[in-house]
């Protein structure tokens, strides 16, 4: 497997870090136990394209948003995650 | 279906072995069941062999997409132990393996449960303090554990480089000695044949596409080959949980899927006669009564349902099984596969009553699925049946997560990959 890294260019999987599921959103720090119990605990963990985080942990270090399918590992996108998102709005990987 | 026996074997063996019946009847679907069994792996078919057995609950169906055998319960590395160390997985793994002594006799079919010892190595001091600790739990709980040190592991696996040269050194061990392997296989034969013969049909390449409900109640489900009701339907699909509970309406369970392989190589004169965990990274072997040497590692490492296994893996194990066994170094990999992996959120089982009326859910098995067959069968069955959980099974609810008692053995938190 190999990730386009918007910074570094196409790169072996090795290179990166896996850090999970990218689509979960942190509640407020005052809401219920609830929200934050379905934050920490629930995933949709979906058999088909799946919005995760990976770092170029061996490469520039960034944060990547990447969405990868699950069942044939296509690299669907990959963003840069941070302020330098706007800037590197990521072309179409492929 | 008659009963496996010498006399069974002499008389077919007279016949040219011409005249064996297969193992279980092919079931076609009746359009109604006291139970509904989803997915057709030793989970489900240990339950509902104990449905039938201990319960009297004989109008049961399992319905598997495939063929019995095809998911983990046939791609797993057939390690059975018990060596856990909180209060409340303990028993359970200690009571699975209880079963296991007994099961060939149980289920009259040879799971070949070989007590050969598990052996996990530490590399370091602090690491022999760890599992000192977890040896004094296990033995709290009234299960075997012995400590080793280097010598004393040594003359249990002399192939394995315990010299001081080795990439890292192993400073001793622990031993569980009532642990061992079983054969994956006939696990879900057995337990097939075993069910077949109480009254329970087993009907394959009967995909799950939908349940029945009216209202928050289910009702039944939607399959490949029509619609089938029942007063309970049971799920215990491993890997695909998510996938399966959706259709139910469920749309986030701590639940992660992830690939995990298993690597076989030629077949070797006997060399390894336990089964040994390295410490310093992951890796577990053993060899099979074939000859060949069975291993595996570490989680492919990311969310997948690819069922085959990536490179960096293959390297990772390898190097690991060479570092610890040199001996072994030239021997030639023949087969690796993958598996997906149903990786809860601390590393233990769900086995509950809902979360809808009239659902059962079984999953989140990590890699702990196959030495616990037997007892989460025994648990399920009584979950379903009881409406209530087991002492044993009560610990593994579905909302534990939420209200603080999650059972991560190694406090490693909500990453399922790291379990
Ligand atoms: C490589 C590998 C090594 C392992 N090593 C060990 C080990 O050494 N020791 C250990 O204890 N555990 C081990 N495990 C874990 C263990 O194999 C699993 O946890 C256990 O087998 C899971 O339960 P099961 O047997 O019921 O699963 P499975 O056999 O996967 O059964 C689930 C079944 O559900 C079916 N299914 C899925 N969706 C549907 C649907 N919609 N409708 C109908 N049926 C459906 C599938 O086809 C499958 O047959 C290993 C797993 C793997 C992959
Ligand atoms: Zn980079």
């Amino acid at each position: 497997m190999r990730i386009l890294c918007p910074c570094c260019g196409e790169r072996d999987a090795r290179e990166f870090t896996y850090c999970g599921d990218a689509s979960r959103v942190m509640p407020a720090l005052d809401a219920e136990a609830d929200a934050w119990a379905a934050y920490v605990w629930g995933r949709k963990n979906p058999r088909g394209p799946h919005e995760e985080y990976w770092q170029h942990a061996h490469g520039c270090r960034h944060w990547l948003r990447v969405t990868r399918n699950t069942e044939t590992h296509e690299i669907l996108s990959v963003l840069l995650e941070g302020p330098w998102r706007a800037r590197h709005e990521a072309k179409d990987p492929r | 279906m008659a009963k496996y026996s010498i006399f069974s074997l002499v008389l077919n063996s007279l016949t040219r072995h011409r005249h064996w019946r297969p193992a279980w009847r092919k079931a076609e679907p009746r359009p109604e069941y006291d139970v509904v069994v989803v997915g057709g792996g030793g989970h489900g078919l240990a339950t509902a062999y104990y449905l039938a057995k201990e319960h009297g609950i004989t109008d049961v169906a399992v319905l598997e997409k495939g063929w019995i055998g095809s998911g983990n319960v046939g791609r797993n590395t057939t390690l059975v132990r018990s060596n856990y160390m909180l209060d409340q997985t303990v028993p359970f793994y200690e009571s699975s393996l209880k079963r296991w002594e007994g099961l060939s006799h149980e289920l009259n079919y040879n799971v070949m449960f070989s007590s050969r010892g598990v052996l996990n190595l530490a590399h370091a001091p602090s690491q022999l303090d760890v599992f000192t600790r977890r040896a004094n739990s296990m033995m709290l709980n009234g299960v075997d554990a012995e400590m080793l040190d280097t010598d004393g592991v040594t003359r249990l696996v002399p192939n394995l480089d315990t010299s001081p040269g080795a990439r890292f050194p192993v400073v001793g061990g622990l031993l569980q000695r009532r642990g061992g392997t079983a054969r994956h296989d006939a696990v879900a034969w057995g337990y097939a044949r075993a069910a077949d013969r109480q009254g329970v049909d087993i009907v394959e390449n009967c995909e799950i596409e939908g349940f029945l409900r009216e209202g928050d109640r289910i009702t039944g489900v939607v399959t490949r080959r029509g619609e089938i009701r029942a007063r309970k339907v049971a799920v215990a699909v491993a890997g695909s949980t998510s996938q399966v509970m959706a259709l139910a309406g469920i749309e986030k369970l701590p639940i992660e899927s992830h690939v995990l392989q298993a690597f076989v190589s030629e077949g070797l004169k006997p060399a390894l006669d336990t089964v040994v965990t390295f410490g310093a990274g992951h890796l577990y072997i053993s060899q099979s009564d074939k000859g060949g040497l069975v291993f595996g590692g570490d989680l492919d490492g990311y969310n997948s349902y690819a069922q085959r296994g990536n490179l960096p893996v293959v390297e990772d194990v390898v190097s690991a099984a060479v570092a610890m066994f040199p001996c072994f170094s030239r021997v030639r990999l023949l087969r690796h596969w993958g598996g997906l992996m149903d990786m809860s959120m601390d590393g233990q089982p769900i086995i509950t009553k809902g979360p809808l009326d009239g659902l059962y859910l079984n999953c989140g098995w990590c890699y702990e699925g196959f030495k616990a067959t037997p007892a989460s069968g025994w648990t399920f069955a009584w979950t379903i049946a009881r409406d209530e959980p087991h002492a044993l099974n009560a610990p593994f609810r579905l909302d534990r997560f939420r209200n603080g008692y999650a059972l991560d053995e190694k406090g490693r938190g909500p990453y399922p990959g790291h379990h």
